[in-house]
Protein backbone atom coordinates (compact mmCIF):
# COMPACT_ATOMS: atom_id res chain seq x y z
CA UNK A 1 0.00 0.00 0.00
CA UNK A 2 1.17 3.20 -0.92
CA UNK A 3 1.04 6.23 2.11
CA UNK A 4 -1.47 9.18 0.77
CA UNK A 5 2.00 12.24 0.55
CA UNK A 6 2.79 9.59 -2.67
CA UNK A 7 -0.83 9.64 -4.01
CA UNK A 8 0.43 10.71 -7.89
CA UNK A 9 2.61 8.37 -10.02
CA UNK A 10 5.93 9.43 -11.59
CA UNK A 11 5.48 9.78 -15.48
CA UNK A 12 7.23 7.05 -16.46
CA UNK A 13 5.29 4.67 -13.93
CA UNK A 14 2.35 6.59 -16.21
CA UNK A 15 3.53 5.81 -19.25
CA UNK A 16 4.38 1.98 -18.37
CA UNK A 17 1.05 1.79 -17.09
CA UNK A 18 -0.70 3.26 -20.17
CA UNK A 19 1.35 1.05 -22.36
CA UNK A 20 0.38 -2.22 -20.19
CA UNK A 21 -3.74 -1.56 -21.19
CA UNK A 22 -2.91 -0.83 -24.50
CA UNK A 23 -1.15 -3.81 -25.11
CA UNK A 24 -4.18 -5.92 -23.46
CA UNK A 25 -7.22 -3.82 -25.63
CA UNK A 26 -5.21 -2.98 -28.64
CA UNK A 27 -5.71 -6.87 -29.98
CA UNK A 28 -9.62 -6.59 -29.44
CA UNK A 29 -10.05 -3.06 -31.35
CA UNK A 30 -8.09 -5.63 -34.52
CA UNK A 31 -10.72 -7.82 -34.10
CA UNK A 32 -13.15 -5.05 -34.75
CA UNK A 33 -11.62 -3.11 -37.38
CA UNK A 34 -10.92 -6.36 -39.11
CA UNK A 35 -14.75 -7.27 -39.22
CA UNK A 36 -14.77 -4.21 -41.58
CA UNK A 37 -11.88 -4.40 -43.76
CA UNK A 38 -12.41 -5.68 -47.77
CA UNK A 39 -9.83 -7.97 -47.44
CA UNK A 40 -10.68 -11.20 -47.48
CA UNK A 41 -7.66 -13.83 -47.32
CA UNK A 42 -5.20 -12.72 -44.72
CA UNK A 43 -5.15 -9.95 -41.85
CA UNK A 44 -3.67 -7.08 -43.56
CA UNK A 45 -2.83 -4.37 -42.22
CA UNK A 46 -3.75 -1.18 -42.68
CA UNK A 47 -7.03 -2.39 -43.88
CA UNK A 48 -7.37 -1.16 -48.04
CA UNK A 49 -11.01 -0.40 -47.84
CA UNK A 50 -13.62 -0.62 -44.91
CA UNK A 51 -17.59 -1.98 -46.08
CA UNK A 52 -20.25 -3.73 -43.81
CA UNK A 53 -20.59 -6.10 -46.63
CA UNK A 54 -19.29 -8.80 -44.23
CA UNK A 55 -22.42 -8.50 -41.97
CA UNK A 56 -24.79 -9.61 -44.39
CA UNK A 57 -22.49 -12.67 -45.59
CA UNK A 58 -22.55 -13.76 -42.19
CA UNK A 59 -26.23 -13.47 -41.45
CA UNK A 60 -26.62 -15.67 -44.89
CA UNK A 61 -23.76 -18.55 -43.87
CA UNK A 62 -26.14 -21.53 -42.24
CA UNK A 63 -23.63 -22.78 -40.45
CA UNK A 64 -22.63 -19.20 -37.89
CA UNK A 65 -26.57 -19.87 -37.20
CA UNK A 66 -26.34 -23.82 -36.52
CA UNK A 67 -23.28 -22.80 -34.24
CA UNK A 68 -25.06 -19.45 -32.70
CA UNK A 69 -28.22 -21.74 -31.90
CA UNK A 70 -26.40 -24.32 -30.32
CA UNK A 71 -24.19 -22.12 -28.06
CA UNK A 72 -26.86 -20.38 -26.74
CA UNK A 73 -28.92 -23.74 -26.53
CA UNK A 74 -25.89 -24.71 -24.63
CA UNK A 75 -25.68 -21.39 -22.71
CA UNK A 76 -28.96 -20.89 -21.67
CA UNK A 77 -29.67 -24.72 -19.90
CA UNK A 78 -26.56 -24.86 -18.39
CA UNK A 79 -27.57 -21.50 -16.87
CA UNK A 80 -30.87 -22.42 -15.81
CA UNK A 81 -29.32 -25.63 -14.28
CA UNK A 82 -26.32 -23.98 -12.35
CA UNK A 83 -28.88 -21.37 -10.89
CA UNK A 84 -30.86 -24.10 -9.38
CA UNK A 85 -28.10 -26.32 -8.27
CA UNK A 86 -25.80 -23.90 -7.15
CA UNK A 87 -28.46 -21.46 -5.15
CA UNK A 88 -29.34 -25.42 -3.71
CA UNK A 89 -25.80 -25.97 -2.53
CA UNK A 90 -25.26 -22.13 -1.37
CA UNK A 91 -28.52 -22.42 1.17
CA UNK A 92 -27.29 -25.92 2.59
CA UNK A 93 -23.30 -24.80 2.81
CA UNK A 94 -24.94 -21.48 4.51
CA UNK A 95 -27.53 -21.98 6.49
CA UNK A 96 -27.35 -25.68 7.73
CA UNK A 97 -24.51 -27.33 9.61
CA UNK A 98 -23.59 -30.72 8.35
CA UNK A 99 -20.72 -33.58 8.82
CA UNK A 100 -18.73 -32.74 5.54
CA UNK A 101 -19.71 -29.55 4.89
CA UNK A 102 -16.08 -27.85 4.22
CA UNK A 103 -15.37 -30.73 2.06
CA UNK A 104 -18.53 -30.41 -0.22
CA UNK A 105 -18.05 -26.45 -0.17
CA UNK A 106 -14.24 -26.74 -1.75
CA UNK A 107 -15.53 -29.88 -4.23
CA UNK A 108 -18.14 -27.74 -5.64
CA UNK A 109 -15.63 -24.95 -5.73
CA UNK A 110 -12.49 -27.28 -7.15
CA UNK A 111 -13.81 -27.31 -10.80
CA UNK A 112 -13.53 -23.42 -11.60
CA UNK A 113 -10.07 -23.98 -9.48
CA UNK A 114 -9.17 -27.57 -11.76
CA UNK A 115 -7.83 -26.29 -15.48
CA UNK A 116 -10.26 -26.82 -18.04
CA UNK A 117 -8.51 -29.36 -19.45
CA UNK A 118 -9.10 -31.64 -16.81
CA UNK A 119 -12.37 -31.43 -16.51
CA UNK A 120 -12.47 -31.95 -20.28
CA UNK A 121 -10.21 -35.25 -20.36
CA UNK A 122 -11.89 -36.46 -17.30
CA UNK A 123 -15.65 -36.08 -18.45
CA UNK A 124 -14.64 -37.34 -21.79
CA UNK A 125 -13.42 -40.91 -20.46
CA UNK A 126 -16.64 -40.50 -17.92
CA UNK A 127 -19.01 -40.55 -21.49
CA UNK A 128 -16.82 -43.05 -23.09
CA UNK A 129 -16.72 -45.29 -20.22
CA UNK A 130 -20.46 -45.16 -19.31
CA UNK A 131 -21.05 -45.54 -23.32
CA UNK A 132 -22.82 -41.66 -23.23
CA UNK A 133 -23.03 -40.31 -26.86
CA UNK A 134 -21.72 -36.85 -27.54
CA UNK A 135 -25.04 -34.18 -28.10
CA UNK A 136 -26.19 -31.19 -26.57
CA UNK A 137 -26.06 -32.71 -23.29
CA UNK A 138 -22.58 -33.66 -22.98
CA UNK A 139 -21.66 -29.95 -23.47
CA UNK A 140 -24.24 -29.18 -21.07
CA UNK A 141 -23.44 -31.20 -18.64
CA UNK A 142 -19.25 -30.28 -18.96
CA UNK A 143 -20.81 -26.61 -18.66
CA UNK A 144 -22.34 -27.01 -15.99
CA UNK A 145 -19.41 -28.13 -13.80
CA UNK A 146 -18.07 -24.70 -14.24
CA UNK A 147 -21.07 -22.91 -14.13
CA UNK A 148 -22.58 -24.30 -10.45
CA UNK A 149 -19.40 -22.64 -8.91
CA UNK A 150 -20.26 -19.04 -10.29
CA UNK A 151 -23.90 -18.92 -9.18
CA UNK A 152 -22.77 -21.04 -5.99
CA UNK A 153 -19.71 -18.32 -5.24
CA UNK A 154 -22.38 -15.77 -5.97
CA UNK A 155 -25.80 -16.96 -3.81
CA UNK A 156 -23.44 -18.33 -1.07
CA UNK A 157 -21.74 -14.66 -0.33
CA UNK A 158 -25.63 -12.95 -0.22
CA UNK A 159 -26.75 -16.15 1.90
CA UNK A 160 -24.07 -15.48 4.33
CA UNK A 161 -24.76 -11.40 4.74
CA UNK A 162 -28.22 -12.67 4.66
CA UNK A 163 -29.52 -12.46 8.63
CA UNK A 164 -30.45 -16.29 9.52
CA UNK A 165 -32.91 -14.93 11.84
CA UNK A 166 -35.12 -13.24 8.81
CA UNK A 167 -35.67 -16.80 8.28
CA UNK A 168 -36.71 -17.42 11.29
CA UNK A 169 -38.53 -14.47 12.00
CA UNK A 170 -40.59 -15.48 8.87
CA UNK A 171 -41.40 -18.73 10.47
CA UNK A 172 -41.67 -17.59 13.19
CA UNK A 173 -44.36 -15.00 11.68
CA UNK A 174 -46.64 -18.18 10.29
CA UNK A 175 -45.02 -18.29 7.21
CA UNK A 176 -43.64 -22.08 5.85
CA UNK A 177 -40.77 -23.25 3.83
CA UNK A 178 -42.28 -22.45 0.64
CA UNK A 179 -43.56 -19.13 1.45
CA UNK A 180 -40.79 -17.83 3.25
CA UNK A 181 -38.72 -18.66 0.18
CA UNK A 182 -41.07 -16.64 -2.08
CA UNK A 183 -40.91 -14.00 0.32
CA UNK A 184 -37.63 -13.23 2.38
CA UNK A 185 -34.89 -15.30 0.76
CA UNK A 186 -35.56 -15.08 -2.66
CA UNK A 187 -35.96 -10.80 -2.56
CA UNK A 188 -32.73 -11.12 -0.66
CA UNK A 189 -31.02 -13.57 -3.44
CA UNK A 190 -32.16 -12.57 -6.41
CA UNK A 191 -29.71 -9.75 -7.36
CA UNK A 192 -26.91 -12.26 -6.45
CA UNK A 193 -28.63 -14.72 -8.58
CA UNK A 194 -28.92 -12.55 -11.75
CA UNK A 195 -25.39 -11.69 -11.78
CA UNK A 196 -24.45 -15.04 -11.26
CA UNK A 197 -26.38 -16.64 -13.90
CA UNK A 198 -25.10 -13.60 -16.24
CA UNK A 199 -21.61 -14.66 -15.38
CA UNK A 200 -22.32 -18.49 -16.13
CA UNK A 201 -24.10 -17.70 -19.37
CA UNK A 202 -21.09 -15.55 -20.25
CA UNK A 203 -18.64 -18.24 -19.58
CA UNK A 204 -20.63 -20.60 -21.18
CA UNK A 205 -20.95 -18.88 -24.18
CA UNK A 206 -17.13 -18.35 -25.02
CA UNK A 207 -16.15 -22.01 -23.46
CA UNK A 208 -13.56 -24.13 -25.97
CA UNK A 209 -11.62 -26.14 -24.12
CA UNK A 210 -14.14 -28.54 -21.92
CA UNK A 211 -16.50 -28.06 -25.36
CA UNK A 212 -13.53 -29.81 -27.24
CA UNK A 213 -13.63 -33.01 -25.12
CA UNK A 214 -17.56 -32.89 -24.49
CA UNK A 215 -18.95 -31.84 -27.85
CA UNK A 216 -17.87 -34.63 -30.54
CA UNK A 217 -18.56 -33.24 -34.35
CA UNK A 218 -20.69 -30.35 -32.91
CA UNK A 219 -19.65 -26.78 -32.93
CA UNK A 220 -20.12 -24.21 -30.24
CA UNK A 221 -19.73 -20.53 -31.97
CA UNK A 222 -16.24 -20.37 -30.37
CA UNK A 223 -15.04 -23.83 -31.34
CA UNK A 224 -16.74 -22.80 -35.15
CA UNK A 225 -14.73 -19.62 -35.03
CA UNK A 226 -11.45 -21.65 -34.11
CA UNK A 227 -12.10 -23.88 -37.40
CA UNK A 228 -12.61 -20.73 -39.29
CA UNK A 229 -9.68 -19.08 -38.61
CA UNK A 230 -8.07 -22.15 -39.95
CA UNK A 231 -9.49 -21.37 -43.83
CA UNK A 232 -8.60 -19.05 -45.44
CA UNK A 233 -11.94 -17.86 -47.38
CA UNK A 234 -14.26 -15.10 -46.42
CA UNK A 235 -12.16 -14.43 -42.98
CA UNK A 236 -13.35 -11.26 -41.63
CA UNK A 237 -17.62 -13.26 -41.12
CA UNK A 238 -15.19 -14.73 -38.21
CA UNK A 239 -14.45 -11.17 -37.13
CA UNK A 240 -17.78 -10.18 -37.75
CA UNK A 241 -19.08 -13.55 -35.39
CA UNK A 242 -16.42 -12.48 -32.71
CA UNK A 243 -17.79 -8.70 -32.74
CA UNK A 244 -21.52 -10.19 -31.79
CA UNK A 245 -19.67 -12.62 -29.61
CA UNK A 246 -17.89 -9.98 -27.52
CA UNK A 247 -21.23 -7.80 -27.27
CA UNK A 248 -22.99 -10.86 -26.19
CA UNK A 249 -20.36 -11.84 -23.09
CA UNK A 250 -19.74 -8.82 -22.70
CA UNK A 251 -22.74 -7.06 -21.83
CA UNK A 252 -24.07 -9.51 -19.13
CA UNK A 253 -20.38 -9.56 -16.96
CA UNK A 254 -20.77 -5.59 -17.24
CA UNK A 255 -24.44 -5.51 -15.94
CA UNK A 256 -22.93 -7.91 -13.47
CA UNK A 257 -20.70 -6.06 -12.27
CA UNK A 258 -23.45 -3.25 -11.58
CA UNK A 259 -25.57 -5.00 -10.09
CA UNK A 260 -23.77 -6.16 -7.49
CA UNK A 261 -20.61 -3.45 -7.17
CA UNK A 262 -21.69 -1.96 -4.10
CA UNK A 263 -22.67 -5.45 -2.33
CA UNK A 264 -19.93 -8.64 -3.01
CA UNK A 265 -17.67 -9.60 -5.37
CA UNK A 266 -18.14 -11.37 -8.51
CA UNK A 267 -16.58 -14.32 -7.68
CA UNK A 268 -15.18 -16.93 -10.22
CA UNK A 269 -15.33 -14.08 -12.57
CA UNK A 270 -11.89 -15.23 -13.70
CA UNK A 271 -12.04 -18.30 -15.53
CA UNK B 1 -55.55 -23.34 35.16
CA UNK B 2 -53.29 -24.55 32.02
CA UNK B 3 -50.18 -23.53 32.01
CA UNK B 4 -48.79 -21.07 29.47
CA UNK B 5 -45.32 -23.14 29.10
CA UNK B 6 -44.77 -25.80 30.63
CA UNK B 7 -41.21 -27.79 30.42
CA UNK B 8 -41.31 -31.32 32.15
CA UNK B 9 -37.31 -32.58 31.99
CA UNK B 10 -36.06 -31.09 28.83
CA UNK B 11 -32.83 -31.12 27.30
CA UNK B 12 -31.08 -29.94 24.67
CA UNK B 13 -27.41 -30.62 23.78
CA UNK B 14 -24.89 -29.01 20.44
CA UNK B 15 -22.37 -32.02 19.76
CA UNK B 16 -20.81 -32.43 23.41
CA UNK B 17 -22.31 -29.13 25.05
CA UNK B 18 -25.35 -29.64 27.30
CA UNK B 19 -26.85 -26.35 26.30
CA UNK B 20 -30.03 -27.08 28.12
CA UNK B 21 -30.19 -29.96 30.99
CA UNK B 22 -33.13 -31.37 32.40
CA UNK B 23 -35.19 -27.73 32.78
CA UNK B 24 -38.67 -28.19 34.38
CA UNK B 25 -40.10 -25.10 34.14
CA UNK B 26 -44.25 -23.80 34.49
CA UNK B 27 -44.83 -19.86 32.94
CA UNK B 28 -48.59 -19.38 34.29
CA UNK B 29 -51.00 -17.15 31.75
CA UNK B 30 -50.53 -13.72 31.87
CA UNK B 31 -47.10 -13.73 33.64
CA UNK B 32 -43.95 -11.25 32.86
CA UNK B 33 -41.82 -13.98 32.89
CA UNK B 34 -37.35 -13.44 32.73
CA UNK B 35 -34.81 -16.15 32.13
CA UNK B 36 -32.04 -14.76 33.73
CA UNK B 37 -28.54 -16.01 33.23
CA UNK B 38 -25.14 -15.33 31.48
CA UNK B 39 -23.96 -16.45 27.97
CA UNK B 40 -24.18 -19.47 27.24
CA UNK B 41 -26.45 -20.57 30.16
CA UNK B 42 -29.48 -22.06 28.16
CA UNK B 43 -31.92 -19.67 28.60
CA UNK B 44 -31.75 -18.28 24.70
CA UNK B 45 -31.71 -22.11 24.20
CA UNK B 46 -35.20 -22.22 26.19
CA UNK B 47 -36.50 -19.68 24.07
CA UNK B 48 -36.13 -20.90 21.45
CA UNK B 49 -37.24 -24.58 21.87
CA UNK B 50 -40.48 -22.52 22.75
CA UNK B 51 -40.85 -20.84 19.66
CA UNK B 52 -39.79 -24.08 17.70
CA UNK B 53 -36.39 -23.01 16.54
CA UNK B 54 -35.19 -26.44 18.47
CA UNK B 55 -36.26 -29.42 19.01
CA UNK B 56 -35.78 -31.07 22.67
CA UNK B 57 -33.59 -34.35 22.91
CA UNK B 58 -35.56 -35.35 25.54
CA UNK B 59 -38.46 -34.37 28.07
CA UNK B 60 -41.42 -32.52 27.51
CA UNK B 61 -42.73 -29.46 26.18
CA UNK B 62 -46.54 -28.01 26.27
CA UNK B 63 -47.93 -24.87 25.02
CA UNK B 64 -51.33 -23.65 26.60
CA UNK B 65 -51.87 -27.46 26.93
CA UNK B 66 -50.71 -28.57 23.65
CA UNK B 67 -47.42 -30.78 23.18
CA UNK B 68 -45.42 -28.75 21.21
CA UNK B 69 -42.23 -30.96 20.03
CA UNK B 70 -42.34 -31.80 16.47
CA UNK B 71 -44.99 -28.65 15.76
CA UNK B 72 -43.09 -25.78 13.41
CA UNK B 73 -42.54 -22.43 14.45
CA UNK B 74 -45.35 -21.42 11.57
CA UNK B 75 -47.74 -23.75 13.59
CA UNK B 76 -47.15 -22.09 17.13
CA UNK B 77 -49.10 -19.65 18.61
CA UNK B 78 -46.06 -18.24 19.74
CA UNK B 79 -44.12 -14.56 17.98
CA UNK B 80 -40.62 -13.79 18.66
CA UNK B 81 -39.27 -10.15 19.01
CA UNK B 82 -35.45 -11.29 17.89
CA UNK B 83 -32.39 -9.66 19.57
CA UNK B 84 -31.56 -7.61 16.03
CA UNK B 85 -35.10 -7.40 15.43
CA UNK B 86 -34.82 -9.21 12.38
CA UNK B 87 -36.79 -6.87 10.28
CA UNK B 88 -37.19 -7.60 6.41
CA UNK B 89 -35.14 -5.53 4.80
CA UNK B 90 -36.85 -5.01 1.72
CA UNK B 91 -40.15 -4.39 3.11
CA UNK B 92 -41.96 -1.00 4.57
CA UNK B 93 -42.37 -1.03 7.95
CA UNK B 94 -46.31 -1.51 7.30
CA UNK B 95 -45.61 -4.67 5.00
CA UNK B 96 -43.12 -5.92 7.98
CA UNK B 97 -45.69 -5.03 10.77
CA UNK B 98 -48.40 -6.95 8.15
CA UNK B 99 -46.61 -10.00 7.34
CA UNK B 100 -47.81 -12.51 9.17
CA UNK B 101 -51.38 -11.83 8.17
CA UNK B 102 -50.11 -11.77 4.39
CA UNK B 103 -49.09 -15.50 4.96
CA UNK B 104 -52.27 -16.32 6.55
CA UNK B 105 -53.85 -15.34 3.55
CA UNK B 106 -56.07 -11.96 5.06
CA UNK B 107 -56.80 -9.60 2.59
CA UNK B 108 -54.46 -6.37 1.51
CA UNK B 109 -57.13 -3.89 3.00
CA UNK B 110 -57.71 -5.25 6.05
CA UNK B 111 -54.03 -6.22 7.11
CA UNK B 112 -53.02 -3.12 6.61
CA UNK B 113 -55.83 -1.67 9.05
CA UNK B 114 -54.30 -4.02 11.49
CA UNK B 115 -50.77 -3.12 10.63
CA UNK B 116 -51.88 0.34 11.48
CA UNK B 117 -53.67 -0.25 14.83
CA UNK B 118 -50.36 -2.40 16.20
CA UNK B 119 -47.63 0.80 14.64
CA UNK B 120 -49.94 3.06 16.97
CA UNK B 121 -49.67 0.48 19.76
CA UNK B 122 -46.02 0.93 19.96
CA UNK B 123 -46.33 4.61 19.61
CA UNK B 124 -45.33 4.18 15.83
CA UNK B 125 -48.47 5.41 14.01
CA UNK B 126 -47.04 6.76 10.33
CA UNK B 127 -44.09 5.60 10.11
CA UNK B 128 -45.72 2.30 7.42
CA UNK B 129 -44.36 3.97 4.36
CA UNK B 130 -40.38 3.83 5.53
CA UNK B 131 -37.67 1.30 5.04
CA UNK B 132 -35.80 -0.38 8.62
CA UNK B 133 -32.85 0.79 7.34
CA UNK B 134 -34.31 4.16 7.83
CA UNK B 135 -35.38 3.73 11.94
CA UNK B 136 -33.36 4.25 14.65
CA UNK B 137 -32.55 1.19 17.03
CA UNK B 138 -35.41 2.02 19.42
CA UNK B 139 -37.71 2.05 16.66
CA UNK B 140 -36.89 -0.92 14.71
CA UNK B 141 -37.27 -2.54 18.19
CA UNK B 142 -40.54 -0.82 18.48
CA UNK B 143 -41.43 -2.54 14.72
CA UNK B 144 -40.27 -5.72 15.79
CA UNK B 145 -42.86 -5.93 18.85
CA UNK B 146 -45.66 -4.66 16.45
CA UNK B 147 -44.65 -6.99 13.82
CA UNK B 148 -44.84 -10.04 16.53
CA UNK B 149 -47.94 -8.49 18.37
CA UNK B 150 -50.37 -7.80 15.31
CA UNK B 151 -50.64 -11.44 15.08
CA UNK B 152 -52.31 -11.67 18.55
CA UNK B 153 -49.66 -14.49 20.01
CA UNK B 154 -50.67 -16.61 23.25
CA UNK B 155 -47.56 -15.97 24.50
CA UNK B 156 -44.36 -13.74 23.36
CA UNK B 157 -41.17 -14.53 23.36
CA UNK B 158 -38.46 -11.42 23.46
CA UNK B 159 -34.40 -12.26 22.98
CA UNK B 160 -32.59 -9.86 24.55
CA UNK B 161 -35.08 -7.28 24.16
CA UNK B 162 -33.58 -4.21 25.18
CA UNK B 163 -30.00 -5.04 24.96
CA UNK B 164 -29.18 -2.88 21.94
CA UNK B 165 -30.53 0.21 23.39
CA UNK B 166 -28.55 2.87 25.11
CA UNK B 167 -29.32 3.57 28.74
CA UNK B 168 -32.13 6.28 28.65
CA UNK B 169 -33.85 4.55 25.92
CA UNK B 170 -33.68 0.84 27.71
CA UNK B 171 -35.15 2.39 30.72
CA UNK B 172 -38.16 4.16 28.67
CA UNK B 173 -38.93 1.17 27.26
CA UNK B 174 -38.60 -1.39 30.40
CA UNK B 175 -41.78 0.66 31.19
CA UNK B 176 -43.28 0.87 28.14
CA UNK B 177 -42.95 -3.28 28.03
CA UNK B 178 -44.51 -3.45 31.36
CA UNK B 179 -47.62 -1.60 30.50
CA UNK B 180 -48.09 -2.63 27.29
CA UNK B 181 -47.62 -6.51 28.68
CA UNK B 182 -50.30 -5.68 31.63
CA UNK B 183 -53.05 -4.33 29.17
CA UNK B 184 -52.68 -7.12 26.43
CA UNK B 185 -52.59 -9.73 29.11
CA UNK B 186 -50.45 -11.63 26.98
CA UNK B 187 -47.72 -13.81 28.89
CA UNK B 188 -44.68 -12.58 28.34
CA UNK B 189 -41.50 -14.64 28.72
CA UNK B 190 -38.46 -12.69 27.59
CA UNK B 191 -34.57 -13.89 27.90
CA UNK B 192 -31.91 -11.37 29.28
CA UNK B 193 -28.34 -11.52 30.97
CA UNK B 194 -28.79 -8.31 32.76
CA UNK B 195 -30.47 -8.68 36.27
CA UNK B 196 -31.73 -4.85 36.93
CA UNK B 197 -33.81 -5.41 33.70
CA UNK B 198 -35.16 -8.97 35.02
CA UNK B 199 -35.34 -7.70 38.42
CA UNK B 200 -37.55 -4.67 37.45
CA UNK B 201 -39.59 -5.95 34.85
CA UNK B 202 -40.74 -9.16 35.34
CA UNK B 203 -43.41 -10.73 38.08
CA UNK B 204 -40.76 -14.30 38.06
CA UNK B 205 -37.48 -14.86 37.70
CA UNK B 206 -35.65 -17.83 36.78
CA UNK B 207 -31.75 -17.81 37.10
CA UNK B 208 -30.26 -19.72 34.74
CA UNK B 209 -26.86 -21.80 34.98
CA UNK B 210 -24.85 -24.56 32.88
CA UNK B 211 -27.89 -25.25 31.29
CA UNK B 212 -29.79 -25.58 34.68
CA UNK B 213 -32.76 -23.23 36.58
CA UNK B 214 -30.77 -22.46 39.70
CA UNK B 215 -34.03 -20.69 41.08
CA UNK B 216 -37.02 -19.66 40.33
CA UNK B 217 -39.09 -16.79 42.01
CA UNK B 218 -40.44 -13.64 42.27
CA UNK B 219 -37.77 -10.85 42.00
CA UNK B 220 -37.71 -10.26 45.61
CA UNK B 221 -36.97 -14.31 46.87
CA UNK B 222 -34.15 -14.11 44.21
CA UNK B 223 -32.42 -10.98 45.60
CA UNK B 224 -33.19 -11.03 49.18
CA UNK B 225 -32.43 -15.21 49.27
CA UNK B 226 -30.75 -16.44 46.62
CA UNK B 227 -30.47 -20.46 47.11
CA UNK B 228 -26.54 -20.35 46.28
CA UNK B 229 -23.83 -18.70 45.82
CA UNK B 230 -23.98 -18.08 41.85
CA UNK B 231 -27.53 -16.53 42.36
CA UNK B 232 -25.98 -14.04 44.78
CA UNK B 233 -22.99 -13.59 42.61
CA UNK B 234 -24.83 -12.89 39.53
CA UNK B 235 -28.29 -11.46 40.80
CA UNK B 236 -27.24 -9.07 43.58
CA UNK B 237 -24.66 -6.28 44.46
CA UNK B 238 -24.66 -8.37 47.55
CA UNK B 239 -21.25 -9.36 49.96
CA UNK B 240 -20.94 -13.09 49.06
CA UNK B 241 -18.79 -14.41 51.92
CA UNK B 242 -16.85 -17.75 52.31
CA UNK B 243 -17.65 -20.20 55.40
CA UNK B 244 -13.82 -19.31 56.65
CA UNK B 245 -14.47 -15.34 57.24
CA UNK B 246 -18.25 -16.27 58.28
CA UNK B 247 -16.45 -18.31 61.13
CA UNK B 248 -13.98 -15.10 61.41
CA UNK B 249 -17.24 -12.96 61.36
CA UNK B 250 -18.83 -15.08 64.49
CA UNK B 251 -20.92 -16.36 62.12
CA UNK B 252 -21.80 -20.49 61.13
CA UNK B 253 -18.99 -21.88 59.36
CA UNK B 254 -21.50 -21.46 55.77
CA UNK B 255 -21.84 -19.51 52.48
CA UNK B 256 -23.53 -16.21 53.11
CA UNK B 257 -24.53 -13.28 51.38
CA UNK B 258 -24.66 -10.07 53.13
CA UNK B 259 -26.28 -7.19 51.43
CA UNK B 260 -23.97 -3.72 51.18
CA UNK B 261 -27.27 -1.59 52.81
CA UNK B 262 -27.21 -4.34 55.98
CA UNK B 263 -24.11 -3.02 57.11
CA UNK B 264 -23.88 -0.47 59.13
CA UNK B 265 -20.53 1.54 60.54
CA UNK B 266 -19.83 1.71 64.34
CA UNK B 267 -16.33 3.79 65.56
CA UNK B 268 -15.80 1.09 68.52
CA UNK B 269 -16.21 -2.75 68.55
CA UNK B 270 -17.91 -4.46 65.81
CA UNK B 271 -15.64 -5.85 63.16
CA UNK B 272 -12.55 -4.08 62.72
CA UNK B 273 -12.30 -3.04 58.92
CA UNK B 274 -10.33 -0.68 56.46
CA UNK B 275 -11.53 1.90 54.39
CA UNK B 276 -10.05 1.28 51.07
CA UNK B 277 -12.41 3.36 48.07
CA UNK B 278 -15.55 5.60 48.31
CA UNK B 279 -17.87 5.87 45.41
CA UNK B 280 -20.52 8.34 45.81
CA UNK B 281 -23.83 7.17 44.18
CA UNK B 282 -25.54 10.46 44.94
CA UNK B 283 -28.40 8.70 46.92
CA UNK B 284 -25.73 6.94 48.77
CA UNK B 285 -21.99 6.27 49.14
CA UNK B 286 -20.76 2.73 48.29
CA UNK B 287 -17.32 1.88 50.69
CA UNK B 288 -15.41 -0.49 49.58
CA UNK B 289 -13.39 -2.07 53.06
CA UNK B 290 -11.59 -4.97 54.08
CA UNK B 291 -11.90 -6.48 57.20
CA UNK B 292 -9.24 -9.10 57.69
CA UNK B 293 -8.48 -10.49 54.16
CA UNK B 294 -12.08 -10.26 52.66
CA UNK B 295 -13.30 -7.81 50.71
CA UNK B 296 -16.81 -6.15 51.28
CA UNK B 297 -18.85 -3.24 50.30
CA UNK B 298 -21.13 -1.47 52.45
CA UNK B 299 -23.80 1.74 51.64
CA UNK B 300 -23.96 4.13 53.44
CA UNK B 301 -27.18 6.05 53.24
CA UNK B 302 -26.15 9.99 51.87
CA UNK B 303 -26.41 12.39 55.38
CA UNK B 304 -23.61 10.06 57.10
CA UNK B 305 -20.29 11.67 57.22
CA UNK B 306 -17.87 9.41 54.99
CA UNK B 307 -14.64 8.16 55.98
CA UNK B 308 -11.49 9.10 54.86
CA UNK B 309 -9.68 6.56 53.41
CA UNK B 310 -7.20 4.37 55.32
CA UNK B 311 -9.10 4.54 58.80
CA UNK B 312 -10.26 1.91 60.47
CA UNK B 313 -13.52 1.35 61.16
CA UNK B 314 -16.18 -1.54 63.12
CA UNK B 315 -18.83 -3.08 60.93
CA UNK B 316 -22.18 -4.42 62.55
CA UNK B 317 -24.99 -5.67 60.95
CA UNK B 318 -28.10 -7.98 62.59
CA UNK B 319 -27.85 -11.73 62.38
CA UNK B 320 -31.19 -11.50 60.69
CA UNK B 321 -29.66 -10.04 57.17
CA UNK B 322 -26.69 -13.03 56.82
CA UNK B 323 -28.28 -15.00 54.15
CA UNK B 324 -26.92 -18.66 54.57
CA UNK B 325 -27.18 -20.67 51.20
CA UNK B 326 -25.27 -23.57 49.05
CA UNK B 327 -21.65 -22.73 48.06
CA UNK B 328 -22.63 -24.75 44.80
CA UNK B 329 -23.26 -23.36 41.74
Amino acid sequence: MRSDTEATASLPLKIAAGAGIAFLHLPILLIFVYAFTTEEKSFQWPPPGLTLNWFSVAWNRPDVWQALSLSVKVASVATAIALLLGTLAAAAVSQTRFFGREAISLLVILPIALPGIITGIALRSAFSLADIPYSLWTIILGHGTFCVVVVYNNAVARFRRTSGSLIEASMDLGADGFQTFRHIILPNIATALLAGGMLAFALSFDEVIVTTFTGGQQATLPIWMLQELIRPRQRPVTNVVAVVVVLVTFLPILAAYYLTRDTDEIAGSGK
Amino acid sequence: MTAAVSFSGVSRHFGKVQAVDRVDLVVEPGEFFAMLGPSGSGKTTCLRLIAGFEQPDSGHIEIFGETAEGVPPYRRNVNTVFQDYALFPHFSILDNVAYGLMVKGIGKAERHRQAEEALALVKLPDYGARKPGQLSGGQRQRVALARALVNRPRVLLLDEPLGALDLKLRESMQEELKSLQRSLGITFIFVTHDQGEALSMADRVAVFNKGRIVQAGTPQEIYNRPKTRFVADFVGSSNVIDPDAMRYFGGEARCASLRPEAISLVRDGGVRAHVRSAAFLGAATRLGVTAGDVSLSVMLPAGQPVPEQGTEVGLTWAPGDVHYMDDAA
